[in-house]
């Protein structure tokens, strides 16, 4: 078995294993930490459904951040969903025979890298020039997008530059999921683009991307707004109460 | 009038460049072991006060999601950098909410995440030493916890939960605030913020009835503590005397006098507010909150009201039923606890009282949303009622209301500047500064409407302005209760 192989399968197993276990480590750490007391920002829906149209809202909208700052959630916008596309092109890679839905966004990922690539570039461009976000900026804020632009920009160049072998790219990675290993093609810019997504893979769960998980669990945004006891929200028997909380009323 | 220049009005808000640390040296007198202790707080700063402080931190993150989620979810955007009224009113860009939030998030991260254990300097992240504990004394005590900030973030991170647990800390480890303190203890001791005991507080209200006898010829009574009464009436302290709080209290009382309610105040909950919220402990906000169940077991009434108080009516609202709760000895029919301008909306709209709104005519009015009220609670049965309900109530009892711009009323409202326990004197820069935004939507509506009076519904508003006011040029009694509006308003004896 040629020698980046063997690194790049270790790699990718060790990142998976990393990023899995690391984003489970810290789910359950949220799932399982009380929130003692109702705190969402009001205005706040009343049922639980109205929470969940909430949610969507802010994960599918940036609903607080249009209100926000526009420019942000533009370059933000562009480089979620940007992202968002390109990664769901990339299945294209692990799953054989290709889902219908991933050959239909084909053309489009294609556009989206670019979005993404504008809206990092977007938002670096204000981390150095507004005062107020570069004054809020630690080296690892600017490492971060410098690694995702790379990321991005290197998957552009083999679109543009340098192709490299999808087809043997795509047994690498189907060899790596079924046990059963291929060659990687040991194209320079192929070996960066996976290594640095690599590296993304295993800071994620160590660093800010953590803010993916923890929206879902923001108790100012997925809280009901149905604390008091009042008729048809909650009854007057029931409480709201954490069990350190209960703990002292005994 | 004082050592530090007040800000200048704008005709449009300008988000300031930063100066970096103008307002390092606002900080609030210390507190004292007397005021400490009554807490359960030590006196002074403990020994080992880093690694108390550090065990305290990994508690809470462990009690609090909200605490947890917060300082992992930051992603530095920057969308909150110019939401704050303190960086607005100070351009000190550790009053950026974000900036506030790294004071605390900076040492998480150095003792609890494995980048800022192993990679400090690149995630900046730092130990907890005296000055960063300055930092914290500082600047954790120039937010009002108003949670604006938490309303613009992508992730709803509100500062208020960091700063509530900063300040946890800090009495942890005996660096606590005087002025909320002391009033604690006070409550403990004598069942309100003011210190004002039972034989004084039935005089006052003695001559409250006084009061409205001579001004209407209706003997309205303020009972005390008196038992059977349907309703017990909750109240912030400064109701009883402080202008114009006063005011609102007499309205309270010819409201329940028309609509032939049974109430009554009680001497050991004589205070709504709460300033165990302020401190972030669970425990000295769920003491002061058992009293108002006391009360309510005690005097046996079948409803609870509040009267108008911003953080109070957030306690009563959001926590009260789970501080303090179940309230399975109510009478189910009623929200537990109910504001007074509910109570005051329903019985407008079902004709219970007659208004004349032309008592008001001296007034061109406007409203101040409180940041507690319209960013974490509710009223009504929908959501967004306390937006609508307090200005139905006006609207009802004047001619002339007109309403500040957009992006600063409802939940873009700006905090007065004195609340999350600032409400000190020792804190007067940064109250005066941090009124800017406020004074700038007030200044817009003056100039448009000729608005000559703001109305309020929470006791800090009030306070806050009567004493600001004057330094951006306002006169200090331009600032109302809304329930001082019904009074003028209300028609007595129509209902008897």
């Amino acid at each position: 078995m040629p020698f980046w192989t063997i690194v790049y399968a270790l790699l990718f197993y060790i990142a998976t294993a990393l990023l899995v276990g690391g984003l489970a480590y810290k789910i359950r750490q949220y799932a399982k930490t009380p929130a003692p007391l109702k705190i969402p920002t009001t205005p706040a829906p009343v049922t639980r459904q109205g929470v969940v149209l909430r949610m969507f809202r802010e994960v599918a909208f940036f609903e607080s951040l249009f209100r926000s700052n526009k420019w942000i959630w533009v370059f933000g916008y562009l480089f979620h969903f940007g992202m968002f596309l390109v990664l769901a092109r990339h299945l294209r890679y692990f799953t054989n025979p290709v889902w219908t839905w991933v050959d239909l966004i084909q053309p489009f990922g294609l556009y989206a890298a670019f979005a993404m690539a504008a809206g990092l570039a977007g938002l670096w461009a204000r981390r150095v020039f507004v005062d107020r976000v570069r004054y809020i900026s630690a080296l690892s804020d600017h490492l971060m997008l410098a690694l995702l632009l790379a990321i991005a920009l290197t998957g552009l160049g083999m679109d543009y530059i340098t192709h490299t072998d999808i087809v043997a790219l795509k047994a690498f990675f189907l060899g790596l999921m079924y046990f059963n290993w291929q060659p990687i093609p040991e194209d320079p810019l192929l070996l960066v683009h996976l290594g640095l997504v690599a590296a993304l893979m295993i800071i994620f769960p160590v660093s800010k991307l953590l803010h993916a998980p923890g929206v879902f669990f923001s108790p100012t945004r997925n809280q009901v707004d149905n604390p008091r006891a009042e008729p048809g929200l909650r009854a007057h028997d029931s409480r709201h109460i954490a069990p350190w909380a209960a703990e002292l009323d005994k | 009038m004082a050592d530090f220049e007040t800000p200048e009005l704008k005709e449009y808000p300008v988000i300031p460049l930063l100066h970096e640390g103008v307002m390092a040296h606002s900080k609030p007198f210390i507190a004292k072991e007397q005021f400490q202790e009554p807490l359960g707080f030590p006196g002074e700063l403990v020994d080992n006060w880093q690694q108390v402080a550090y065990d305290k931190m990994e508690e809470l993150t462990g009690k609090y999601r909200s605490l947890q989620v917060f300082l992992d979810a930051c992603v530095k955007c920057g969308a909150c950098t110019d939401k704050c009224h303190y960086y607005l009113g100070t351009s000190d860009p550790k009053n950026m909410p974000v900036a506030r939030q790294d004071l605390y998030r900076k040492v998480y991260r150095r003792k609890f995440t494995f980048a800022g254990k192993y990679f400090p300097r690149l995630v900046g992240a730092v130990d907890l030493t005296k000055e960063v504990l300055d930092d914290w004394y500082s600047y954790f005590h120039q937010c009002s916890q108003c949670r604006r900030c938490s309303v613009y973030c992508p992730y709803g991170i509100d500062t208020a939960e960091i700063s509530m647990a900063a300040r946890e800390v800090m009495d942890t480890i005996g660096v606590g605030q005087k002025y909320c303190n002391e009033i604690i203890g006070k409550v403990f001791k004598i069942g309100n913020n003011l210190g004002l005991p039972e034989p004084a507080l039935a005089d006052t209200l003695e001559g409250l009835e006084e009061d409205i006898e001579d001004e209407t010829g209706v003997k309205v009574r303020l009972p005390l503590d008196e038992k059977g009464a349907d309703v017990l009436v909750v109240t912030p302290s400064a109701d009883f005397f402080a202008e114009p709080h006063v005011d609102g209290l007499m309205g309270y009382a010819k409201v329940f006098h028309e609509a032939g309610l049974s109430w009554t105040l009680s001497s050991h909950a004589s205070e709504a507010a709460n300033f165990g919220m302020f401190i972030g402990s669970y425990e000295n906000m769920r003491k002061l909150s058992l009293r108002v169940r006391e009360a309510a077991l005690d005097l046996g009434v079948k409803r609870i009201i509040f009267g108008e108080c911003g953080h109070a009516w957030r306690v009563a609202y959001s926590f009260l039923n789970t501080l303090a709760g179940p309230f399975d000895f109510l009478d189910p029919n009623y929200p537990v606890p109910q504001h007074i301008l509910e109570f005051t909306h329903d019985l407008i709209q079902r004709g219970g009282i007659t208004l004349d709104k032309s008592a008001n005519d001296d007034m061109r009015l406007t409203f101040h949303d409180s940041c507690n009220i319209a960013r974490a609670s509710r009223m009504g049965a929908k959501p967004g009622g306390q937006f609508t309900i307090p200005r139905e109530v006006i609207k009802a009892s004047c001619n002339h209301f007109f309403d500040m711009p957009q992006d600063t009323i409802h939940d873009a409202t700006y905090c007065c500047g004195g609340g999350g326990g600032l409400l000190t004197d020792d804190l007067m820069e940064i109250r005066v500064k941090g009124a800017l935004p406020r004074m700038e939507a007030l200044k817009h509506v003056v100039d448009e409407h000729g608005v000559t009076h703001m109305a309020a519904i929470c006791a800090i508003c009030k306070s806050q302005f009567a004493k600001v006011m004057p330094y951006y040029g306002f006169q200090m009694d331009s600032i109302v209760s809304v329930h001082q509006l019904v009074s003028n308003a209300i028609v007595m004896g129509n209902k008897q």
